[in-house]
């Protein structure tokens, strides 16, 4: 294997993982700012200039307290369920194409870690292991309001894995590739994806609220039911970790969101520049998009009430999945009917 | 009958109607209403680096006065105590010995005047009923204690500082005592 490729693939796997946890710290300062901007309060502003220290003593403070396994928790389970979380939470950014290619030392440097050809597929396994991480700690923490946190988890997973899956069948129908490089780039310039399937972009940006437990769909730990739903028993740092890993699936979430429908690293007027200027304008572009569908997420989070489970599974089952079925559908026609198909 | 107000709405239950159903624009309204929160000024008083501006009348902890020769005024009286609806004072009398003269400004003093600070209401009526103009309330605020012992002060606590003295004007010049 070429030391080379292997150099600059760790470099950027390194890199990818601290901004992964960096945008999740900061996510959570910016989201008790946000609340507090919402609420006319003020939020964290004594660590540091504006409390942009706060998420250091936040991680310090986890790390401090104590670690405390129940007696008759599933020791192994119990340690092992946070770390699935945060793997799931971490890995789904190996194949996301974060920029156009970047030119250093001489070597043609692809910002993605790697370009499966069924890049999607690998998304939409790794999303639906990472409930996983959630079952498990909310069963082995052997307690009755883990375990419904656990059972609400898995259910609205199974409910909002289909109606994302189905709108995302119609965009691999319009780009007709698996590959999220594919996918972006046929959505050069300004030529993006939700100008032609707003309904398909709601569908799925709704799935994406449910996948990621954000508000209104964030019953698996709802605070004033469940105490704290799945992580109830869970302390220290592995509580630590339950929460960063929401945050870093909500960035992973907002970034494929962005690819999807939104052109990923393409930005309007790009074909007046080239080479690294290219790369990192594409960079910066796809980065800001990201940030404001992580704004979006926690606005609607401060906005709109929890749903009640029945509602929930009610929008799931008998809204989404047949919208998503018919637009779909619709989409397989039009483009049956733009190749030719009912000319003859 | 026409309300008073004219906010009166009758309330029905008719169903909704397909667009309601959707609920996407009641989403946007709710979004847009947060949204405007979030751009507003907010009013939040940083404490201990602002304080907010006490009215010329507030009523906050006490003091005892000195004359300008940083003699104590007060002349344990006992008015302050009989006053006060909490019984949040008492004292001790003494009388001024030889040699006295530059300490206390009456033949009697308080030897011990204390105030429970647990137990005043800032009413104000002690100052109200002192005739010696020896007791005021001020704008400065009553610190927290974790004992509540501490919240007992004694005169070193409440007689005014030779080297600092605290500005009373405000209040000599408001309500009753302005129209003596």
């Amino acid at each position: 294997m070429d030391t080379g490729l292997l150099i600059e693939k760790s470099v950027l796997v390194v890199l990818l993982f601290l901004v992964s946890l960096g945008i999740a710290a900061y996510s959570t300062y910016f989201e008790r700012k946000l609340a507090a901007w919402i609420q006319d309060r003020v939020g964290p502003d004594r660590a540091g200039p504006f409390g942009i220290l706060q998420p250091i003593a936040d991680g310090t403070k986890m790390f401090l307290k104590e670690d405390f396994i129940p007696k008759n928790a599933d020791k192994w389970l119990f340690i092992i369920g946070p770390g699935i979380a945060m793997f799931t939470a971490l890995i789904t950014s190996a194949i996301i194409p974060w920029g156009t290619d970047l030119e250093l030392f001489g070597r043609q440097i692809t910002l993605q870690v790697t370009d499966f050809n069924i890049g999607i597929l690998y998304l939409f396994a790794v999303l639906s292991i990472s409930v996983y991480g959630i079952m498990i700690g909310g069963w082995a923490s052997n307690n009755k309001y883990s375990l419904f946190g656990a059972i609400r988890a898995s259910s609205q997973m199974i409910s909002y894995e289909l109606a994302m899956g189905i709108s995302t069948i119609t965009i691999i129908m319009m780009s007709s590739s698996l590959s999220l490089s594919d996918i972006v780039e046929k959505q050069h310039g300004m030529n993006w994806n939700v100008f032609y399937q707003p309904i398909c972009f709601l569908v799925f940006f709704i799935c994406s609220l449910a996948e990621t437990n954000r508000a209104p769909f964030d019953l698996p730990e709802c605070e004033n039911e469940l105490i704290g739903g799945y992580h109830t028993e869970y302390s220290s740092m592995k509580l630590g970790l339950y929460l960063f890993s929401e945050y870093t699936a909500m960035f992973v979430s907002s970034a494929v969101m962005a690819i999807l429908f939104f052109g990923g690293y393409n930005f309007p007027g790009m074909d007046n520049f080239s080479g690294n200027t290219l790369a990192i304008l594409s960079v910066i572009a796809f980065f800001t998009k990201i940030f404001i569908f992580i704004f979006v997420f926690m606005w609607i989070r401060w906005t709109i009430p929890r749903f009640r489970f029945d509602q929930l599974m009610h929008l799931g089952w008998k809204v989404l999945i047949p919208l998503s079925i018919v637009n779909m559908l619709i989409t397989g026609i039009v483009i049956a009917f733009n190749q030719g198909w009912f000319n003859n | 009958m026409n309300s008073l107000t004219n906010r009166k709405k009758v309330v029905s239950d008719k169903p909704m109607t397909f667009t309601e159903k959707m609920y996407l624009w009641a989403i946007a309204k709710g979004m847009m209403v947060t949204l405007k929160h979030m751009l507003r000024r907010r009013k939040t008083i940083k404490y201990p680096e602002e304080t907010r501006v006490f009215a010329p009348v507030y009523r906050g902890m006490h003091v005892l006065k000195r004359d300008e020769e940083g003699r104590e005024n007060c002349t344990a009286c006992g008015l302050c105590a009989v006053a006060c609806p909490a019984e949040a004072i008492t004292m001790v009398a003494a009388e001024r010995e030889k040699g006295e003269e530059k300490l206390y400004r009456e033949e009697k003093y308080a030897e011990k005047y204390e105030i429970n600070m647990l137990r005043c209401i800032f009413c104000g009526l002690c100052e109200e009923a002192c005739p010696k103009e020896a007791i005021f309330l001020t704008d400065r605020i009553v610190p927290t204690e974790f004992d509540r012992n501490d919240f007992i002060y004694d005169k070193e606590k409440l007689v005014e500082p030779l080297n600092d003295r605290i500005d009373i004007t405000k209040r000599q010049h408001t309500g009753k005592r302005s129209q003596i």
